[in-house]
């Protein structure tokens, strides 16, 4: 398995054990285990209508879902006992597929008001709204963006390119330990695709990891994962290395249906 | 003696007794106004217009017309309700209180001052009677009617053609809302507001109540806005816990020119406001953009009509609503496109946060369109936080309180942010976050 060395040497971040989740009384996952360490990129890929972004929105807290079996551990402690907020304090970061407008409220006042949540949590003093805009500066160039969006209502009138943009922008700030993508690809051109890949690519390090959750090949020619899984029905059915990616690309979903699952 | 023939009583000898001072055509006007009112009566929830807007606690009061001896506030009383050094008329229970007004520079040519001198000045005269009381209709309105019936005092403020005017004039009605003697009291204060050609200010009307007693401000306000001038009228009601207020807006607008009115109501038990405004030039703008926040028991209906009267007009109307507790909120919209009024332009949206099980918000758009070129689209929204945007912002780190107050002040802020001159902004954000605090 491709990555394999690598993923001796790093400290198990994530552990997903046997997760079922389900959303208005219909079960969606149904046992998926996933073992994250730090340093390490992971995609998963599967079909439309597979689970990926139901995973993604468990374990960043979503309401709307309810876990009816199985166990999250992050950095060894129970993730599923902590609310929404506390895990984003902890390092959780959920890039969503469909970013909410909130009209009134600007983003530079957004962004400061969950720096300075995070901040506080860490016992790190919070920051004005001079420094705040001194830090920002470069993180906005690295995006393509001028100081204009920052005065602009948090989404709102957003293309969805400049929405999927904006998680990124947010990701670079809050700089998480875990960062879970959800198709944060989609819907991108060319361009806003490789920016987005620039940025998350600078943003690897050895002591955090990404999750990359995503229907299509491309992004990964552009951040090279070091473990690729397919979720399909609810479950993870096969996991490999970056070549399995490509297989994916090539040969679609449909033959790893008469495989049997492998965890 | 049922309620209106009380009034006519009263009436009677208001005009004999301090009113006599005014010139015959005002004279003239009251009694066609007093008249009206007899006929009309107090509105009552069967009709349409107050559906859901009961004035029993104003028809069921006995006010009175306060007593001169009422001692006015200082200056510092009254300097927290102030924005700036700028012109202000300042009264108190509808009275002039010159020692807290202040006049404009004169050389400008502009005038800001008492409405019951510049009805008997020369110049200011004039205007007067070409304006006052011809824009208003308070004949299809018990309480214009009777404001104008009992038209005594007011503000009235002058921009000559082409003046611009970078200090915000400042209007402030106070209502002292201690009883007197006589019991509750009642006041009719009447503004105009003229803005010839090409000028360009900004007027902040301010409605406040000093005192916790109950009260009734029965306001009226015209503003005439000349061809090409750039004006801003700001209202903020502020009237005490147990102050009654009726207020009545009209602008009349001539040819490409450019009114933005924002409203900003926090205070009284029971509140109706109707805003006409007029597009009767073509190529002018309106943008009529209010916030309504309301607690406890609250009750403030908002009735606004918009007439586009002439083609290539465009307005812009935003009215955001934020109730707690047992409040109620009633917005209804009426857009009214004239036969000829072709490439009218018109938007219409009014939101309500309803901050819990007992508030309620009643919203009604009524677009009444006779011409066939034209865009108008109306929304309205009433519920309480959207679950996903809480979730967002949750998912960022934010505690759900903070979320929680980040989204009710959003509301808000959606309105202040178009508010464009900063000092009277700042202020009004200060006292929406306060109120939301």
């Amino acid at each position: 398995m491709t990555g394999k060395g690598k993923r001796e040497t790093g400290k198990v971040l994530l552990e997903v054990r046997d997760l079922h989740a389900s959303v208005e009384g219909r079960e969606i996952l149904k046992g998926v285990d996933l073992t994250v360490r730090t340093g390490e990129v992971h995609a998963i890929m599967g079909p439309n209508g597979s689970g990926k972004s139901t995973l993604a929105q468990v374990l960043a807290g979503h309401p709307a879902y309810s876990v009816t079996a199985g166990q999250v551990l992050y950095e060894g402690k129970d993730l599923l006992a902590m609310a929404p907020e506390e895990r984003a304090r902890e390092g959780v970061f959920l890039a969503f597929q469909y970013p909410v407008a909130i009209r009134g409220i600007t983003n530079a006042y957004f962004l400061r008001a969950a720096v300075n949540a995070i901040r506080k949590h860490k016992g790190v003093e919070e920051l004005g709204p001079v420094e705040f805009m001194d830090a920002l500066e470069a993180k906005l160039t690295a995006i393509g963006w001028d100081s204009s969006y920052l005065t602009r209502p948090v989404n709102d009138g957003f293309s969805g390119g400049e929405k999927k943009r904006n998680e990124i922008l947010q990701l670079a700030v809050l700089d998480p330990k875990l960062a879970i993508l959800d198709e944060t690809d989609s819907g991108l051109d060319i361009d806003a695709l490789k920016t987005v890949a620039q940025t998350v690519d600078k943003l690897r390090r050895p002591d955090n990891a990404t999750v990359l959750v995503t229907h299509y090949y491309r992004i990964l020619t552009h951040i090279q994962p070091d473990l690729v899984h397919v979720l399909a029905a609810g479950r993870i059915v096969k996991s490999g290395g970056k070549d399995l990616a490509l297989e994916l690309e090539e040969k679609g979903y449909d033959w790893l249906r008469t495989e049997p699952a492998v965890a | 003696m049922n309620v209106t023939d009380r009034y006519v009583a009263d009436f009677k000898a208001f005009v004999g007794n301090g009113a006599a001072g005014a010139p015959p055509w005002l004279k003239q006007i009251r009694e066609g106004a007093i008249a009206r009112f007899a006929e009309l009566g107090f509105p009552t929830t069967k009709q349409e217009e107050w559906r859901f807007t009961s004035v029993a606690p104003i028809v069921d009061t006995r006010f009175s017309h306060p007593a001169s001896r009422i001692p006015h506030p200082g200056l510092t009383e009254i300097g927290s309700l102030l924005i700036g050094p700028g012109p202000r008329v300042v009264l108190v229970d509808g009275r002039y209180a010159p020692e807290l007004s202040s006049a404009a520079d004169q050389r400008s040519g502009v005038r800001v001052g008492s409405l019951a001198s510049a009805v008997v000045d020369g110049p200011s005269s004039e205007l007067a009677r070409e304006h006052l009381a011809r824009h208003a209709r308070w004949h299809d309105s018990a309480f214009a009617a009777l404001n104008t019936a009992f038209l005594a005092d007011g503000a009235f403020v002058h921009v000559p053609a082409g003046v611009t005017l970078e200090q915000p004039l400042e209007l402030l009605f106070l209502s002292s809302g201690r009883p007197g003697a006589d019991g509750p009291t009642v006041s009719h204060p009447r503004s105009l507001v003229v803005i010839e050609r090409g000028a360009e200010a900004a007027v902040l009307e301010t409605y406040a109540g000093l005192g916790d007693g109950v009260y009734w401000s029965n306001a009226v306000t015209e503003i005439v806005v000349g061809e090409g001038a750039r004006v801003e009228l700001y209202r903020v009601q502020r009237e005490g816990p147990r102050g009654l207020q009726v207020a009545t807006t009209h602008s009349r607008q001539e040819r490409d020119s450019l009114l933005g009115v924002h409203v900003l109501t926090l205070g009284a038990a029971l509140a109706r406001h109707d805003i006409t405004a007029v597009l009767g030039g073509a190529g002018a703008e309106l943008i009529l953009n209010g916030l309504y926040l309301l607690r406890a028991g609250q009750h403030a209906d908002h009735h606004t009509v918009i007439d586009h009267a002439q083609p290539h007009c465009a307005s812009h109307e935003y009215f955001n609503g934020v109730l707690a507790e047992r409040a109620h909120g009633v917005f209804n919209g009426r857009i009214i496109v004239r036969p000829g009024a072709q490439r009218t332009d018109s938007k219409q949206t009014n939101n309500n946060l309803l901050l819990s099980t007992e508030a309620r918000a009643d919203s009604q758009p009524q677009l009444e369109i006779y011409a066939d070129d034209v865009k108008c689209t109306h929304g309205s929204t009433v519920g309480p936080i959207d679950q996903n945007q809480l979730y967002y912002l949750r998912s960022r780190g934010l505690s759900a309180q903070a979320a929680r107050s980040i989204l009710t002040y959003g509301f808000g802020a959606e309105i202040l942010d178009r508010m464009r001159r900063p000092a009277v902004r700042e202020r009004l954000d200060r006292l929406v976050r306060e109120r939301l605090a």
